[in-house]
Protein backbone atom coordinates (compact mmCIF):
# COMPACT_ATOMS: atom_id res chain seq x y z
CA UNK A 1 0.00 0.00 0.00
CA UNK A 2 1.26 3.23 -0.67
CA UNK A 3 2.23 5.10 2.32
CA UNK A 4 1.21 9.20 2.76
CA UNK A 5 4.91 10.00 2.49
CA UNK A 6 5.49 8.52 -0.76
CA UNK A 7 2.04 9.76 -2.15
CA UNK A 8 3.06 13.44 -1.46
CA UNK A 9 6.52 12.94 -2.31
CA UNK A 10 5.52 12.01 -5.60
CA UNK A 11 2.70 14.74 -5.98
CA UNK A 12 5.94 17.36 -4.67
CA UNK A 13 8.14 15.90 -7.24
CA UNK A 14 5.44 15.89 -9.79
CA UNK A 15 4.86 19.54 -9.60
CA UNK A 16 9.06 20.27 -9.74
CA UNK A 17 8.38 18.94 -13.10
CA UNK A 18 9.09 15.01 -12.67
CA UNK A 19 7.39 12.89 -14.94
CA UNK A 20 8.55 9.89 -13.46
CA UNK A 21 6.42 10.90 -10.44
CA UNK A 22 3.67 11.75 -12.24
CA UNK A 23 3.70 8.38 -14.23
CA UNK A 24 3.85 6.80 -10.70
CA UNK A 25 1.27 9.24 -8.72
CA UNK A 26 -1.29 8.39 -12.03
CA UNK A 27 -0.92 4.67 -11.38
CA UNK A 28 -2.24 5.12 -7.80
CA UNK A 29 -4.75 7.21 -8.98
CA UNK A 30 -5.95 4.26 -11.49
CA UNK A 31 -7.32 2.30 -8.66
CA UNK A 32 -7.63 4.38 -5.86
CA UNK A 33 -8.44 2.26 -2.27
CA UNK A 34 -10.16 3.50 0.88
CA UNK A 35 -6.33 4.11 1.82
CA UNK A 36 -5.47 6.47 -0.64
CA UNK A 37 -8.59 8.28 -1.41
CA UNK A 38 -6.90 11.39 1.02
CA UNK A 39 -4.96 12.36 -1.87
CA UNK A 40 -7.99 13.36 -3.97
CA UNK A 41 -9.03 15.72 -1.73
CA UNK A 42 -5.41 17.12 -1.43
CA UNK A 43 -5.10 17.10 -5.45
CA UNK A 44 -8.23 18.93 -5.42
CA UNK A 45 -7.68 21.49 -2.94
CA UNK A 46 -4.66 22.51 -5.28
CA UNK A 47 -7.40 22.88 -8.74
CA UNK A 48 -5.82 25.68 -10.72
CA UNK A 49 -9.34 25.74 -12.81
CA UNK A 50 -8.09 23.70 -16.07
CA UNK A 51 -10.49 23.32 -18.48
CA UNK A 52 -11.88 19.48 -18.94
CA UNK A 53 -12.70 18.78 -22.43
CA UNK A 54 -14.48 15.01 -23.35
CA UNK A 55 -14.01 14.09 -26.92
CA UNK A 56 -16.09 11.52 -27.66
CA UNK A 57 -18.31 9.96 -30.53
CA UNK A 58 -18.37 6.89 -32.95
CA UNK A 59 -15.50 4.11 -32.97
CA UNK A 60 -13.24 4.95 -35.61
CA UNK A 61 -14.44 8.61 -36.79
CA UNK A 62 -10.71 9.84 -35.78
CA UNK A 63 -11.14 10.76 -32.24
CA UNK A 64 -7.17 10.43 -31.43
CA UNK A 65 -6.23 11.95 -34.55
CA UNK A 66 -8.36 14.57 -34.10
CA UNK A 67 -7.10 15.38 -30.47
CA UNK A 68 -3.17 14.68 -31.55
CA UNK A 69 -3.79 17.95 -34.15
CA UNK A 70 -5.54 19.58 -31.59
CA UNK A 71 -3.00 19.25 -29.21
CA UNK A 72 -0.35 21.29 -31.60
CA UNK A 73 -3.26 24.43 -31.90
CA UNK A 74 -3.16 24.20 -27.87
CA UNK A 75 0.32 24.12 -27.71
CA UNK A 76 0.95 26.80 -30.08
CA UNK A 77 -1.63 29.30 -27.60
CA UNK A 78 0.97 28.13 -24.84
CA UNK A 79 -1.35 25.98 -22.82
CA UNK A 80 0.09 23.03 -21.37
CA UNK A 81 -1.92 19.53 -22.01
CA UNK A 82 -2.71 16.45 -20.65
CA UNK A 83 -4.90 13.87 -22.00
CA UNK A 84 -6.52 10.82 -20.92
CA UNK A 85 -7.82 8.35 -23.13
CA UNK A 86 -10.17 5.05 -22.47
CA UNK A 87 -9.73 2.08 -23.95
CA UNK A 88 -12.60 -0.94 -24.00
CA UNK A 89 -10.90 -3.94 -22.23
CA UNK A 90 -11.38 -7.60 -23.73
CA UNK A 91 -14.28 -9.35 -22.46
CA UNK A 92 -13.06 -12.63 -22.65
CA UNK A 93 -8.93 -12.11 -21.66
CA UNK A 94 -9.42 -9.11 -19.44
CA UNK A 95 -6.44 -8.09 -21.70
CA UNK A 96 -6.43 -4.73 -23.87
CA UNK A 97 -4.60 -2.68 -26.35
CA UNK A 98 -4.43 0.56 -25.77
CA UNK A 99 -4.37 1.68 -29.55
CA UNK A 100 -5.00 5.89 -28.80
CA UNK A 101 -1.86 6.83 -27.81
CA UNK A 102 -0.37 5.75 -31.10
CA UNK A 103 -1.27 8.51 -33.04
CA UNK A 104 -0.52 10.98 -30.57
CA UNK A 105 3.16 10.10 -30.47
CA UNK A 106 3.95 12.85 -31.96
CA UNK A 107 3.77 15.02 -28.98
CA UNK A 108 5.50 12.12 -26.72
CA UNK A 109 8.99 14.25 -25.46
CA UNK A 110 7.07 17.81 -25.58
CA UNK A 111 7.60 18.91 -22.14
CA UNK A 112 4.14 20.74 -21.97
CA UNK A 113 1.90 17.60 -23.01
CA UNK A 114 1.38 14.43 -20.80
CA UNK A 115 -0.76 11.25 -22.77
CA UNK A 116 -2.24 8.67 -20.30
CA UNK A 117 -3.84 5.44 -21.26
CA UNK A 118 -6.56 3.41 -19.04
CA UNK A 119 -8.94 0.53 -19.36
CA UNK A 120 -12.19 -0.18 -19.12
CA UNK A 121 -11.61 -2.88 -16.59
CA UNK A 122 -12.31 -1.47 -13.59
CA UNK A 123 -16.00 -2.63 -13.44
CA UNK A 124 -18.62 -0.24 -11.34
CA UNK A 125 -17.69 2.99 -11.71
CA UNK A 126 -14.18 2.11 -11.31
CA UNK A 127 -13.07 3.28 -14.52
CA UNK A 128 -14.93 7.02 -13.76
CA UNK A 129 -13.17 7.25 -10.21
CA UNK A 130 -9.49 6.52 -11.89
CA UNK A 131 -10.21 9.31 -14.70
CA UNK A 132 -11.62 11.64 -12.75
CA UNK A 133 -8.98 11.36 -10.17
CA UNK A 134 -6.83 11.59 -13.00
CA UNK A 135 -8.39 14.94 -14.04
CA UNK A 136 -8.11 16.33 -10.45
CA UNK A 137 -3.96 15.16 -10.33
CA UNK A 138 -3.71 16.98 -14.43
CA UNK A 139 -5.71 20.21 -12.72
CA UNK A 140 -3.36 20.74 -9.53
CA UNK A 141 -0.18 20.58 -11.68
CA UNK A 142 -1.25 23.46 -13.83
CA UNK A 143 -2.24 21.59 -16.94
CA UNK A 144 -4.46 23.92 -18.36
CA UNK A 145 -6.55 21.44 -20.29
CA UNK A 146 -7.55 18.17 -19.70
CA UNK A 147 -8.85 16.02 -22.65
CA UNK A 148 -10.86 12.86 -22.24
CA UNK A 149 -11.03 10.41 -24.76
CA UNK A 150 -14.09 7.70 -24.65
CA UNK A 151 -16.19 6.18 -27.05
CA UNK A 152 -19.37 6.94 -26.25
CA UNK A 153 -20.97 3.50 -25.04
CA UNK A 154 -20.92 2.18 -21.62
CA UNK A 155 -22.86 3.89 -18.30
CA UNK A 156 -19.12 4.59 -16.77
CA UNK A 157 -18.35 6.65 -20.33
CA UNK A 158 -21.17 8.66 -19.68
CA UNK A 159 -20.28 9.52 -16.33
CA UNK A 160 -16.87 10.36 -17.68
CA UNK A 161 -18.67 12.97 -19.96
CA UNK A 162 -20.52 14.38 -17.17
CA UNK A 163 -17.60 15.83 -15.57
CA UNK A 164 -16.18 17.24 -18.56
CA UNK A 165 -16.76 21.32 -19.33
CA UNK A 166 -16.66 21.10 -22.63
CA UNK A 167 -17.85 18.11 -24.61
CA UNK A 168 -16.90 17.53 -28.36
CA UNK A 169 -18.79 14.93 -30.05
CA UNK A 170 -16.84 13.64 -33.13
CA UNK A 171 -18.79 11.77 -35.85
CA UNK A 172 -17.89 11.21 -40.04
CA UNK A 173 -19.18 10.62 -43.08
CA UNK A 174 -21.16 7.70 -43.95
CA UNK A 175 -22.24 6.89 -40.02
CA UNK A 176 -25.82 7.10 -40.58
CA UNK A 177 -27.23 4.71 -38.48
CA UNK A 178 -24.59 5.12 -36.06
CA UNK A 179 -25.67 8.78 -35.56
CA UNK A 180 -29.33 7.51 -35.24
CA UNK A 181 -27.68 5.28 -32.16
CA UNK A 182 -25.60 7.60 -31.16
CA UNK A 183 -28.80 9.93 -30.97
CA UNK A 184 -29.95 8.12 -27.68
CA UNK A 185 -26.50 8.49 -25.75
CA UNK A 186 -23.91 10.99 -25.77
CA UNK A 187 -25.21 12.81 -29.00
CA UNK A 188 -27.47 14.78 -26.57
CA UNK A 189 -25.07 15.92 -24.34
CA UNK A 190 -23.06 17.52 -26.85
CA UNK A 191 -21.80 21.26 -26.83
CA UNK A 192 -19.59 20.99 -30.02
CA UNK A 193 -20.46 18.29 -32.89
CA UNK A 194 -17.34 17.79 -35.24
CA UNK A 195 -18.14 15.99 -38.75
CA UNK A 196 -14.55 14.57 -39.20
CA UNK A 197 -13.20 12.95 -42.52
CA UNK A 198 -14.55 15.92 -44.43
CA UNK A 199 -12.12 15.16 -46.81
CA UNK A 200 -14.82 12.49 -48.56
CA UNK A 201 -17.18 13.10 -50.46
CA UNK A 202 -19.98 12.36 -48.39
CA UNK A 203 -18.89 14.56 -45.97
CA UNK A 204 -21.47 17.60 -46.52
CA UNK A 205 -24.56 15.54 -46.31
CA UNK A 206 -23.57 14.47 -43.04
CA UNK A 207 -22.67 17.89 -41.93
CA UNK A 208 -26.53 19.52 -43.20
CA UNK A 209 -27.85 16.56 -41.45
CA UNK A 210 -25.88 17.56 -37.76
CA UNK A 211 -26.54 21.29 -38.50
CA UNK A 212 -30.02 20.73 -39.21
CA UNK A 213 -30.67 18.67 -35.60
CA UNK A 214 -28.52 21.41 -33.75
CA UNK A 215 -30.67 24.02 -35.19
CA UNK A 216 -33.96 22.16 -34.06
CA UNK A 217 -32.40 22.37 -31.03
CA UNK A 218 -32.44 18.07 -31.03
CA UNK A 219 -28.86 17.71 -29.92
CA UNK A 220 -27.25 19.89 -27.36
CA UNK A 221 -27.26 20.24 -23.84
CA UNK A 222 -29.87 22.30 -22.00
CA UNK A 223 -28.66 26.11 -21.35
CA UNK A 224 -28.23 29.30 -23.27
CA UNK A 225 -25.24 27.64 -25.37
CA UNK A 226 -26.11 26.50 -28.50
CA UNK A 227 -24.30 23.49 -30.07
CA UNK A 228 -21.59 24.57 -32.90
CA UNK A 229 -20.81 21.84 -35.57
CA UNK A 230 -18.07 22.03 -37.22
CA UNK A 231 -16.41 19.77 -40.04
CA UNK A 232 -12.69 18.69 -40.41
CA UNK A 233 -10.02 16.53 -41.36
CA UNK A 234 -7.50 15.38 -39.19
CA UNK A 235 -6.04 13.84 -42.32
CA UNK A 236 -5.59 17.06 -43.97
CA UNK A 237 -5.72 19.15 -40.99
CA UNK A 238 -9.01 21.10 -42.04
CA UNK A 239 -10.96 23.21 -39.74
CA UNK A 240 -8.75 22.09 -36.53
CA UNK A 241 -8.38 25.98 -35.65
CA UNK A 242 -11.99 25.92 -36.33
CA UNK A 243 -12.83 23.76 -33.50
CA UNK A 244 -10.16 24.76 -31.10
CA UNK A 245 -12.01 28.18 -31.27
CA UNK A 246 -15.16 26.99 -31.04
CA UNK A 247 -13.96 25.22 -28.01
CA UNK A 248 -12.63 28.41 -26.60
CA UNK A 249 -15.49 30.03 -27.52
CA UNK A 250 -17.22 27.55 -25.54
CA UNK A 251 -15.05 27.92 -22.05
CA UNK A 252 -15.77 32.00 -22.92
CA UNK A 253 -19.26 30.93 -22.31
CA UNK A 254 -19.22 28.44 -19.25
CA UNK A 255 -17.24 31.46 -17.62
CA UNK A 256 -19.41 34.27 -18.44
CA UNK A 257 -22.45 32.25 -17.67
CA UNK A 258 -20.97 30.84 -14.15
CA UNK A 259 -21.58 27.76 -15.42
CA UNK A 260 -17.78 27.13 -15.39
CA UNK A 261 -17.77 26.38 -11.45
CA UNK A 262 -21.25 24.67 -11.42
CA UNK A 263 -19.75 22.46 -13.71
CA UNK A 264 -16.64 21.93 -11.02
CA UNK A 265 -18.88 21.32 -8.09
CA UNK A 266 -20.79 18.66 -10.00
CA UNK A 267 -17.45 16.99 -11.07
CA UNK A 268 -16.68 17.18 -7.24
CA UNK A 269 -20.23 15.59 -6.34
CA UNK A 270 -19.40 13.12 -8.90
CA UNK A 271 -16.11 12.45 -7.23
CA UNK A 272 -17.68 12.27 -3.75
CA UNK A 273 -20.76 9.74 -4.61
CA UNK A 274 -17.92 7.76 -6.25
CA UNK A 275 -15.69 7.47 -3.57
CA UNK A 276 -18.23 6.49 -1.47
CA UNK A 277 -19.15 4.18 -3.46
CA UNK A 278 -15.72 2.72 -3.98
CA UNK A 279 -15.59 2.49 -0.15
CA UNK A 280 -18.78 0.32 0.38
CA UNK A 281 -17.27 -1.58 -2.29
CA UNK A 282 -14.17 -2.57 -1.03
CA UNK A 283 -16.20 -3.45 2.49
CA UNK A 284 -18.35 -5.37 0.82
CA UNK A 285 -16.16 -7.39 -1.11
CA UNK A 286 -14.00 -7.70 1.99
CA UNK A 287 -16.99 -8.97 4.55
CA UNK A 288 -18.24 -11.54 1.58
CA UNK A 289 -14.89 -12.92 1.44
CA UNK A 290 -14.66 -13.56 4.93
CA UNK A 291 -18.53 -14.85 5.20
CA UNK A 292 -17.77 -16.99 1.79
CA UNK A 293 -14.88 -18.38 3.30
CA UNK A 294 -16.93 -19.59 6.33
CA UNK A 295 -19.25 -21.90 4.28
CA UNK A 296 -18.99 -24.59 2.74
CA UNK A 297 -18.38 -25.72 -0.51
CA UNK A 298 -20.93 -28.37 -2.14
CA UNK A 299 -22.31 -28.92 -5.70
CA UNK A 300 -25.19 -28.22 -4.38
CA UNK A 301 -27.12 -25.39 -2.45
CA UNK A 302 -25.28 -22.76 -3.79
CA UNK A 303 -28.00 -20.63 -3.94
CA UNK A 304 -28.83 -21.08 -0.51
CA UNK A 305 -25.21 -20.46 0.03
CA UNK A 306 -25.32 -16.98 -1.59
CA UNK A 307 -28.40 -15.76 0.14
CA UNK A 308 -26.71 -17.02 3.06
CA UNK A 309 -23.95 -15.10 2.35
CA UNK A 310 -26.10 -12.05 1.07
CA UNK A 311 -27.66 -11.67 4.45
CA UNK A 312 -24.82 -12.09 7.08
CA UNK A 313 -22.68 -9.67 4.76
CA UNK A 314 -25.55 -6.91 4.75
CA UNK A 315 -26.18 -7.59 8.42
CA UNK A 316 -22.43 -7.18 9.35
CA UNK A 317 -22.08 -4.13 6.81
CA UNK A 318 -25.10 -2.38 8.34
CA UNK A 319 -23.55 -2.77 12.27
CA UNK A 320 -19.96 -1.38 10.97
CA UNK A 321 -18.53 1.57 11.68
CA UNK A 322 -16.91 3.11 8.65
CA UNK A 323 -13.89 5.67 9.81
CA UNK B 1 16.60 13.72 -0.98
CA UNK B 2 15.16 11.09 -3.10
CA UNK B 3 12.44 8.24 -2.07
CA UNK B 4 13.67 5.38 -3.21
CA UNK B 5 11.12 2.37 -1.83
CA UNK B 6 10.36 -0.87 -3.76
CA UNK B 7 7.36 -0.73 -6.05
CA UNK B 8 5.12 -3.67 -4.74
CA UNK B 9 4.41 -1.72 -1.42
CA UNK B 10 2.97 0.90 -3.74
CA UNK B 11 1.31 -0.57 -6.04
CA UNK B 12 -2.17 -2.39 -6.36
CA UNK B 13 -2.51 -2.24 -10.37
CA UNK B 14 -2.90 -6.12 -10.88
CA UNK B 15 -2.69 -6.36 -14.38
CA UNK B 16 0.56 -6.22 -16.55
CA UNK B 17 1.11 -3.32 -18.56
CA UNK B 18 3.92 -3.61 -21.69
CA UNK B 19 4.98 -0.90 -24.37
CA UNK B 20 5.33 -2.64 -27.42
CA UNK B 21 7.51 -0.15 -29.63
CA UNK B 22 8.99 -0.32 -32.96
CA UNK B 23 12.30 1.79 -33.30
CA UNK B 24 13.70 3.38 -36.72
CA UNK B 25 13.27 3.01 -40.06
CA UNK B 26 11.41 -0.60 -40.20
CA UNK B 27 8.06 -0.29 -42.11
CA UNK B 28 6.52 -3.66 -41.06
CA UNK B 29 4.66 -3.86 -38.13
CA UNK B 30 2.80 -6.69 -38.64
CA UNK B 31 5.14 -9.13 -36.18
CA UNK B 32 4.50 -6.22 -33.21
CA UNK B 33 0.49 -6.68 -33.97
CA UNK B 34 0.51 -10.31 -33.46
CA UNK B 35 2.85 -9.73 -30.79
CA UNK B 36 0.12 -7.22 -29.17
CA UNK B 37 -2.42 -9.09 -29.97
CA UNK B 38 -1.28 -12.44 -28.10
CA UNK B 39 -0.40 -10.27 -25.26
CA UNK B 40 -4.02 -8.85 -24.91
CA UNK B 41 -5.28 -12.04 -24.71
CA UNK B 42 -3.05 -13.44 -22.42
CA UNK B 43 -4.68 -10.45 -19.95
CA UNK B 44 -1.57 -7.71 -20.17
CA UNK B 45 -2.62 -4.19 -21.17
CA UNK B 46 -0.64 -3.33 -24.31
CA UNK B 47 0.16 0.04 -25.22
CA UNK B 48 1.25 -0.02 -29.13
CA UNK B 49 3.42 2.98 -30.17
CA UNK B 50 3.30 2.43 -33.68
CA UNK B 51 5.74 2.74 -36.22
CA UNK B 52 9.25 4.54 -36.54
CA UNK B 53 9.89 5.41 -33.42
CA UNK B 54 12.77 7.83 -31.86
CA UNK B 55 14.21 6.03 -28.72
CA UNK B 56 12.97 9.23 -27.18
CA UNK B 57 9.65 8.49 -28.05
CA UNK B 58 9.38 5.46 -26.67
CA UNK B 59 11.34 6.52 -23.67
CA UNK B 60 8.85 9.52 -23.18
CA UNK B 61 5.76 6.98 -23.31
CA UNK B 62 7.01 4.15 -21.12
CA UNK B 63 7.54 6.82 -18.25
CA UNK B 64 3.67 8.60 -18.85
CA UNK B 65 2.39 5.31 -19.08
CA UNK B 66 4.30 4.22 -16.09
CA UNK B 67 4.65 0.44 -17.81
CA UNK B 68 6.26 -2.69 -16.27
CA UNK B 69 8.30 -3.89 -19.31
CA UNK B 70 9.58 -2.39 -22.22
CA UNK B 71 9.23 -4.42 -25.34
CA UNK B 72 11.00 -3.87 -28.70
CA UNK B 73 10.04 -5.47 -31.81
CA UNK B 74 13.02 -5.16 -34.41
CA UNK B 75 13.97 -6.46 -38.12
CA UNK B 76 16.22 -4.25 -39.12
CA UNK B 77 19.57 -4.94 -38.24
CA UNK B 78 20.62 -1.97 -35.56
CA UNK B 79 19.29 -3.68 -32.28
CA UNK B 80 22.43 -3.66 -30.69
CA UNK B 81 22.49 0.43 -31.26
CA UNK B 82 19.02 0.70 -30.42
CA UNK B 83 19.01 -1.56 -27.36
CA UNK B 84 22.30 0.68 -26.46
CA UNK B 85 20.43 3.93 -26.56
CA UNK B 86 17.51 2.72 -25.19
CA UNK B 87 18.96 1.45 -22.20
CA UNK B 88 21.11 4.66 -22.18
CA UNK B 89 18.09 7.19 -22.34
CA UNK B 90 15.73 5.27 -19.77
CA UNK B 91 19.36 5.37 -17.14
CA UNK B 92 19.18 9.11 -18.12
CA UNK B 93 15.31 9.48 -17.15
CA UNK B 94 16.08 7.64 -14.03
CA UNK B 95 13.20 4.54 -15.85
CA UNK B 96 16.10 1.94 -15.94
CA UNK B 97 14.25 -0.03 -13.50
CA UNK B 98 11.73 -0.49 -16.23
CA UNK B 99 13.04 -4.10 -17.87
CA UNK B 100 13.50 -3.92 -21.43
CA UNK B 101 13.09 -7.03 -23.78
CA UNK B 102 13.59 -7.38 -27.64
CA UNK B 103 11.97 -9.80 -30.59
CA UNK B 104 11.76 -10.20 -33.94
CA UNK B 105 14.91 -11.15 -36.48
CA UNK B 106 17.91 -11.41 -34.35
CA UNK B 107 20.95 -13.34 -35.23
CA UNK B 108 21.34 -15.67 -32.38
CA UNK B 109 24.89 -14.90 -31.70
CA UNK B 110 24.05 -11.20 -30.99
CA UNK B 111 22.36 -12.74 -27.61
CA UNK B 112 25.18 -12.23 -25.45
CA UNK B 113 25.65 -8.87 -26.85
CA UNK B 114 22.46 -7.92 -26.09
CA UNK B 115 22.52 -9.23 -22.68
CA UNK B 116 25.46 -7.30 -21.77
CA UNK B 117 23.98 -4.03 -22.54
CA UNK B 118 21.37 -4.56 -20.30
CA UNK B 119 18.45 -6.38 -22.09
CA UNK B 120 16.47 -8.85 -19.79
CA UNK B 121 15.16 -11.52 -22.31
CA UNK B 122 15.63 -12.04 -26.30
CA UNK B 123 13.22 -13.59 -28.08
CA UNK B 124 14.19 -15.54 -30.71
CA UNK B 125 11.70 -16.47 -34.21
CA UNK B 126 9.77 -19.03 -33.37
CA UNK B 127 9.79 -18.63 -29.34
CA UNK B 128 6.67 -20.21 -28.26
CA UNK B 129 4.21 -17.14 -27.16
CA UNK B 130 3.45 -19.37 -23.95
CA UNK B 131 7.25 -18.86 -22.89
CA UNK B 132 6.92 -14.57 -23.67
CA UNK B 133 4.47 -14.44 -21.76
CA UNK B 134 5.54 -16.21 -18.61
CA UNK B 135 9.05 -14.42 -18.69
CA UNK B 136 7.26 -11.54 -18.73
CA UNK B 137 4.80 -12.19 -16.21
CA UNK B 138 8.03 -12.97 -14.19
CA UNK B 139 9.78 -9.57 -15.10
CA UNK B 140 7.23 -7.54 -13.99
CA UNK B 141 6.78 -9.75 -10.60
CA UNK B 142 10.32 -9.01 -9.98
CA UNK B 143 10.42 -5.33 -11.10
CA UNK B 144 6.80 -5.07 -8.53
CA UNK B 145 9.12 -6.30 -5.84
CA UNK B 146 12.75 -4.66 -6.33
CA UNK B 147 11.72 -1.86 -8.63
CA UNK B 148 12.43 1.49 -7.18
CA UNK B 149 10.95 5.11 -8.30
N1 LIG C 1 -10.03 10.00 -44.51
C1 LIG C 1 -9.81 10.31 -43.22
N2 LIG C 1 -9.44 9.35 -42.37
C2 LIG C 1 -9.21 9.68 -41.07
C3 LIG C 1 -9.38 11.01 -40.61
N3 LIG C 1 -9.12 11.04 -39.28
C4 LIG C 1 -8.80 9.78 -38.94
N4 LIG C 1 -8.84 8.96 -40.00
C5 LIG C 1 -8.55 7.52 -40.01
O1 LIG C 1 -9.56 6.85 -39.29
C6 LIG C 1 -9.02 5.76 -38.55
C7 LIG C 1 -9.35 5.89 -37.08
O2 LIG C 1 -8.71 7.03 -36.56
P1 LIG C 1 -8.57 7.26 -34.99
O3 LIG C 1 -8.00 8.61 -34.79
O4 LIG C 1 -7.85 6.12 -34.37
O5 LIG C 1 -10.11 7.22 -34.59
P2 LIG C 1 -10.77 7.06 -33.15
O6 LIG C 1 -12.12 7.64 -33.22
O7 LIG C 1 -9.86 7.59 -32.11
O8 LIG C 1 -10.84 5.49 -33.03
P3 LIG C 1 -11.23 4.62 -31.72
O9 LIG C 1 -10.51 5.22 -30.55
O10 LIG C 1 -10.74 3.25 -32.07
O11 LIG C 1 -12.72 4.69 -31.59
C8 LIG C 1 -7.52 5.77 -38.83
O12 LIG C 1 -7.24 4.84 -39.84
C9 LIG C 1 -7.26 7.18 -39.28
O13 LIG C 1 -6.15 7.27 -40.16
C10 LIG C 1 -9.78 12.02 -41.55
O14 LIG C 1 -9.95 13.21 -41.25
N5 LIG C 1 -9.99 11.59 -42.84
MG1 LIG D 1 -9.08 6.62 -30.39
Amino acid sequence: MATKDYVLSLVERAERGDRRALGRLLTILEDVSSETAWVLEYLAGRSRGAHVIGVTGIPGSGKSSLISRMIRVLRDKGYRVAVITIDPTSPLSSGAILGDRLRMQEHATDPGVFIRSVTTAGALGGLSLSALAMIEAFDALGYDKVIVETVGVGQSETHVMHAADTIVVVTMPGAGDDVQALKAGVLEIGDIYVVNKSDKPEASKTYEYMLFVAEKGEIGRSGAWKPVVVKTSSTLGMGIRELVEAVEKHLEYLRNSGEKLSRLSSRRRLLVKLLAEKIVLDLLDKVAEEELAKTHEGLEGFYKRAIEIARTTGEKLLNLKIQ
Amino acid sequence: MSMERTLNHHTTRRKVKVLVAKIGLDGHDRGAKVIARALRDAGFEVVYTGLRQTVEQVVAAAIQEDVDIIGVNQHEGSHIYIARKLVEKLREYGADDIPVVMGGSIPVVDVDVLKSIGVKEVFLPGTPIREIVDKLMKLAEERRRTGRV
